[in-house]
Order: C-alpha cells, then sequence, then structure tokens
C-alpha cells in the first residue's frame, strides 16, 4: 500500500492554516497562558493520524491539537475551547494542554511523558476488549528521560501491547538542546526494551506514512509495540512568543533586558574563577548562536512546503484543493468567533 | 535600601549566599538559560541543566544534600512534583528520623507556583497545603521580594528539606515565559506591592515560622499566605470603606505554622476569617481552625479558598481563586452573624 498524498496534504494544509489563525488569537490576547502548536510536526501527525480507525486511541501531549483535528475534532470545538468558551470541547475547563475528547478516545496531557503510560493503559484496554484497535502515543524527545515513559515501553514490550510510540524530536527541550542531557541513542533504548525501533524523516509524510503502516499493522495483528523516532522542526519553538526565537528574531527589543543584567552579574566580585564564568557566559551564548543557526529557518524543513513540491505536477486539482481548504478554515473561523458568550 | 522585582530578589539573595557558600549547587530543567546570570557569575560546575526527568534529579538533589552539598533544585511547577514525589516523601522528608536524628537533607526545592494567568488546572496549583501535611518538610510561600530574597537566605542556611514555592504571578519572569510570551494584548492581575518592592543592601535570613501582621484591624482577622495576602489587603480596603477594620496575617510559612501569631489575632478580632488559594478541602484553612480550636478559643470562622479543579477559562478561573469580593462577601457575613 502507498499512502494517499492528496489527502495527507489536505490534512496537513487544514492543521497549518488552523494553528497559524490559532496564533493569531493568541498574539491578538484573546487566548491566555501558553500556546505550544504542532506547526512543523504535521507531516508525522498526518502519517499517523490518518491511518487510526473507530476504537484506536491516542495519548497526546501538550502540544496536540493537530492530531485531535487530524483525528476528525470539530475545529469549532477546539477553536472555542482554546478562547475560554462554555460551549468549548471541554466547556472552558481544560485549555490547549488539557483537551480530551471521549468519543474520539483523545487524551492530552501537559505532564512531560506522561503519554507512554496513558497509551498503555489504553493497549491494555484495546487488547482485553477489542482486539485488533490499538493505541498511540505521541511525545517529544525532551521526554525520552522521563523514568514513567521508560517504564512504559518496557510494560508494553512485557505484555506485547499495541502501542505505537511516536518521538517527535526537534533537538530542543524546551531551551536545552536534548543531546547534551540524553545519554545514548534513543532507538538503540527502544531496542534495548525489545521493541522494534524505526528511524524516519519526520518532514516527509510518506516515509512517516509508511513506517506507521507497518507499525500499525504489526500491533492490529497483535504483535506488539514499535517505536517511531521521527526528527522535525518546531517552526515556533518550543511555544509562542519562545524567548529564544524573540532573541534572534527581534534582538533589539529583546537583547537589553537580557545583556545588561547578565554582564553585571559575569563582572560581579565573588563567584567562580574566570575560566568558569567565560565557560558558563558560553553556554548562553552557545543557545542563541544555536537557534540562529536553527534548521527551523529554512523552509526547506517545513513538511505542509515539502508535500507540497510533490504536488505541483497536477496545479489544477492543488489549486483546487487549496481553495477548498482555506475556504473550510474561513468557515471554522467565522463559526467559531461567531458568537462571544455573555 | 534597592528596589527589586520579586524573582530578582530571590536570584540575588541566592548569589549572595552561593559566594558565601561554596557548597550550594543550582540545577533543573532549563537553569542555564533561567538562571544565566548565576551561570555568568558561578560557572557551569555549579549550575546545571537537567533532562526532563525529575525523578532523577529531585532524588539525587535529596542524596546530595546528606553528602554534604545544598543543592537548590528546580522544577518548572510545583504540579510536576507530581512525576517525583518519593524524593520528597519518602526520602528528603524521612532522613532525619530515620537516622535518629544524626543526618539531614538540606535541598532546597524550588518551585513556582500559583494560577491567575490562564494555563489550566495541571499548570496553576499551589498545592502547599498538599505537601505542609508531610512531616519533615519546611515550606515557605514568600509574598513580597523582601520576604523571597530573606527566605531563600533562612531555606539555604536551614538544617533540612525545604520547598520554596515562587508565586507565578507575582514573578516577572515566569509570568513573561508562561503567561504574557512577549505579548502586550494580555493583562493579569499582578499585585503591585508583591511583584516589586524595597529589599535590603544586604540579604539577611528571615525567621522560618514567623507570620508578619500586613495590616491592623479590630472586627476580623484575615489569614494569608502567598498572593492571597494582597487580596486579603485589597478585601481589607474596601472593607474599610464599609465600616468593617480587617486585620491581614501574612503566614510566609506555612509548614511550621506560626501558630501563636494566629492564636493572637483570632484572640483580638473573634472572627477568623482563612484566604488560601491551595485547594479547601483537607488543607491549610482547616488547619488554621484547628489551631484555634486546640487552644480553647472561641471565634466565627469562614474560608475563601480555591474549592475545585482551576478552570482553564479565564473568567471562571477568576472567579474559583480567591479574589477580593469572595474575600469582602465572607468578611460581611462573618461580621453580621
Amino acid at each position: 500500500m502507498s499512502p494517499e498524498l492528496w489527502s495527507l496534504y489536505a490534512l496537513m494544509l487544514k492543521s497549518r492554516l488552523f494553528e497559524e489563525a490559532i496564533a493569531k488569537l493568541w498574539h491578538d490576547g484573546l487566548i491566555s497562558g501558553e500556546m505550544h502548536l504542532g506547526t512543523g510536526e504535521e507531516a508525522i501527525i498526518a502519517g499517523v493520524v490518518s491511518q487510526l480507525q473507530d476504537g484506536d486511541a491516542i495519548a497526546l501531549d501538550h502540544r496536540g491539537t493537530a492530531a485531535l483535528l487530524m483525528r476528525g475534532v470539530d475545529p469549532v470545538l477546539i477553536l472555542r475551547e482554546l478562547l475560554g468558551y462554555p460551549d468549548g470541547l471541554c466547556g472552558g475547563m481544560g485549555g490547549h494542554m488539557h483537551l480530551l475528547s471521549k468519543a474520539h478516545l483523545a487524551a492530552s496531557s501537559g505532564i512531560v511523558g506522561a503519554t507512554g503510560p496513558a497509551a498503555v493503559g489504553f493497549a491494555l484496554a484495546a487488547q482485553y476488549q477489542r482486539p485488533g484497535t490499538i493505541a498511540v502515543a505521541f511525545f517529544g524527545e525532551g521526554a525520552v528521560n522521563q523514568g514513567m515513559l521508560m517504564e512504559s515501553m518496557n510494560l508494553a514490550s512485557v505484555w506485547q501491547l499495541p502501542v505505537l510510540f511516536v518521538c517527535k524530536d526537534d533537538g530542543w527541550a524546551i531551551t536545552t538542546q536534548s543531546d547534551t542531557v540524553t545519554a545514548g541513542n534513543v532507538i538503540e533504548r527502544a531496542r534495548g526494551l525489545g521493541i522494534p525501533a524505526v528511524d524516519v524523516d519526520g518532514g516527509n509524510v510518506s516515509d512517516v506514512w509508511e513506517a506507521a503502516h507497518s507499525a500499525i499493522e504489526r500491533a492490529r495483528s497483535g504483535r506488539g509495540p514499535t517505536f517511531l523516532h521521527a526528527r522535525c522542526v518546531h517552526i515556533e519553538g518550543h511555544f509562542l512568543g519562545f524567548h529564544l526565537l524573540r532573541v534572534v528574531r527581534d534582538p533589539l527589543r529583546e537583547l537589553p533586558t537580557i545583556v545588561s543584567p547578565l554582564t553585571r552579574s559575569l563582572l560581579r566580585p565573588g563567584g567562580a574563577a574566570w575560566r568558569e564564568r567565560l565557560a558558563g557566559l558560553k553556554t548562553v551564548c552557545a543557545a542563541v548562536l544555536s537557534t540562529l543557526r536553527d534548521p527551523r529557518r529554512d523552509s526547506a524543513h517545513d513538511p505542509v512546503c515539502r508535500v507540497r513540491t510533490t504536488m505541483q505536477s497536477d496545479p489544477p486539482h492543488l489549486q483546487e484543493l487549496e481553495e477548498r481548504v482555506e475556504q473550510e478554515i474561513g468557515d471554522v473561523l467565522s463559526t467559531a468567533l461567531a458568537q462571544v458568550p455573555p | 535600601m534597592r528596589t527589586m522585582c520579586f524573582t530578582q530578589a530571590i536570584d540575588d539573595a541566592l548569589a549572595q549566599a552561593m559566594a558565601d557558600d561554596p557548597r550550594i549547587l543550582v540545577f533543573g530543567e532549563d537553569t542555564p538559560l533561567l538562571r544565566r546570570d548565576l551561570l555568568a557569575r558561578f560557572g557551569p560546575a555549579r549550575v546545571r541543566g537537567t533532562p526532563i526527568s525529575e525523578g532523577a534529579f529531585l532524588g539525587a538533589a535529596v542524596s546530595a544534600a546528606m553528602a554534604g552539598l545544598r543543592p537548590v533544585v528546580e522544577v518548572y511547577m510545583v504540579d510536576f512534583l507530581g512525576v517525583c514525589m518519593d524524593a520528597v516523601l519518602n526520602h528528603a522528608a524521612k532522613i532525619k528520623t530515620f537516622s535518629g536524628g544524626t543526618w539531614t537533607a538540606p535541598v532546597v526545592v524550588r518551585a513556582p507556583c500559583g494560577g491567575g494567568y490562564g494555563d489550566g488546572g495541571q499548570h496553576e496549583q499551589s498545592l502547599w497545603g498538599w505537601l505542609a501535611h508531610i512531616p519533615g518538610l519546611t515550606v515557605l510561600v514568600p509574598s513580597t521580594p523582601a520576604d523571597a530574597g530573606g527566605l531563600m537566605l533562612a531555606a539555604l542556611q536551614h538544617d533540612g528539606p525545604v520547598i520554596f514555592l515562587e508565586h507565578k504571578l507575582l514573578s516577572e519572569t515566569w509570568l513573561e515565559f508562561l503567561g504574557s510570551g512577549g505579548r502586550r494584548t494580555v493583562q493579569y492581575d499582578v499585585p503591585v506591592e508583591g511583584a516589586k518592592g524595597a529589599v535590603p543592601q544586604r540579604w539577611e535570613p528571615l525567621p522560618i515560622g514567623k507570620a508578619v501582621l500586613r495590616r491592623t484591624g479590630s472586627d476580623i482577622a484575615i489569614v494569608s499566605v502567598g498572593v492571597g495576602v494582597h487580596r486579603a489587603t485589597e478585601a481589607a480596603r474596601a472593607l474599610e470603606s464599609e465600616g468593617i477594620s480587617a486585620a491581614v496575617l501574612d503566614l510566609r510559612t506555612v509548614s511550621p505554622l506560626d501558630k501563636t501569631a494566629v492564636r493572637d489575632m483570632v484572640a483580638q478580632t473573634g472572627r477568623l476569617l482563612v484566604v488560601d488559594e491551595d485547594y479547601e478541602g483537607f488543607g491549610l484553612s482547616g488547619e488554621l481552625s484547628a489551631v484555634v480550636l486546640e487552644a480553647g478559643l472561641t471565634c466565627t470562622y469562614a474560608r475563601v479558598c480555591t474549592q475545585t479543579t482551576i478552570p482553564y477559562a479565564r473568567r471562571l478561573e477568576d472567579q474559583v481563586l480567591p479574589n477580593s469580593s469572595r474575600i469582602c462577601a465572607a468578611a460581611r457575613q462573618l461580621v453580621s452573624s
């Protein structure tokens, strides 16, 4: 079997446009608190979620909007939840990090690593009550050092549970570069727990789809879990307003408030020797410099742009599809924003 | 006198202590960037970033403290202590007793807490009552920059595990990081007196377990902690215009409790109103009523607390967290009953 690229592109574009609309509402101050978008993850989410069926479950992290949308949750309900309206998906009680849809067996959590045990429990229910259905855990590479995630992989392995562990690896655990805090090799870790592990280009939706297809087939037929490792970039960084990106994008506004206290502290008597101080300063500068060189700034790493280039062989079809999706998201926005509760 | 913002004061006191005591290490998630000023002064051997694995680094902080270090370990939010509660509940809090009083774990767990900026019920809890329930833990909840710095210094000198809670609504950096993200389109109800204020030229440790009277009053004693102190003060000002004289006592320390100060206030006014952003049931507010009953005092009592999981929707959230109108209503009822 091969993926149906047109429908995958439609899902990805829909998600991108939806999340860009969310970003605007957030910047306008209509959405409170943190906002972690899935922009840059669309190929991974679409490649996996498009193959889910009734009765399959998904455990989502704090970045779950794209997966819920692609799973078929009403985008108007999602948007009204993010706006904190009483008729939102969770009655305005959950918010974007805590989105739940019982009808879709989809549960989000803002606790890093918690999707591992959640998917294992869903998979236990699947194995026992609904053989043939599966559970998916989405998490970032920053979560792989959480004990509960490793423990849940072990449990899934020994119980041969139908789980797909999907590691969306953008290389950053918030402001920390993951390779500086992660020992060894994540794929080898999974294999060490007896779980087959596949490495895939998370920016290429066909590759993700194919890898996920085999893993899902495996799980449905009772042959146990698979670990899918997929690299990606988060276009907006960890969350909207991500400080490192703001520093790089608007240094004149952001740098003064950082540089002046940093310099004062660096020069203050009492403390480490100069060599140590400079090593500290170097760590701070390195984070900014790696953000400058970050691949998220290059559209060649944007999964939506990448799949679109393969669609350009049929311009009329592409135009029709894009107009349809834009219209759909436009309608969602106008419906979701039409009625402001009193 | 200098003026400082809330988190600036904590970091400044921490820096002073680090310059004096080489045993102090700071580590946690994203610490190199979040505490970059400390990193540039004290170097990467003393200011360390960790993986997102609270069970490992908090558990390690406890035994590092037992072995002679003075770790300040940071978790992103107090809510995330749920991930590593074993280190706090079954280890840090137990070492002194289990060793017959011969061994302690002087670790400071620094954690942002509290709500009021729309992050939802898994990211805005207070939980100081839950933590103070455990014998062996000291739980500090400052409400001003001066107290925050002074209590951080006290925590670093304390001979046992301390949970140091930093309310996000008072913290200029946490609120910016999690609440506004550089936006000028959002506003949160930040208590000005708690967010910025005078601090001493050189930090001295404040006594742990000592409350402070923020406002005198003769009709009713409002006892609170953290942001609740500022909400209570706001309410007391409003009540004054109605002819109700309300005192406001800032506990500053949830465990150990300053029972004497509470009893004195209740003896003077005969009315106790607890304002607690933490959950209502089985927590600080009930504990304070026990303090009064055990002392044989007679008083009328009410509480304004968080009763449910904190809603994400901002308007609902503002209703669920203690606010001055709920405090005023409870105070009026107490005075008229």
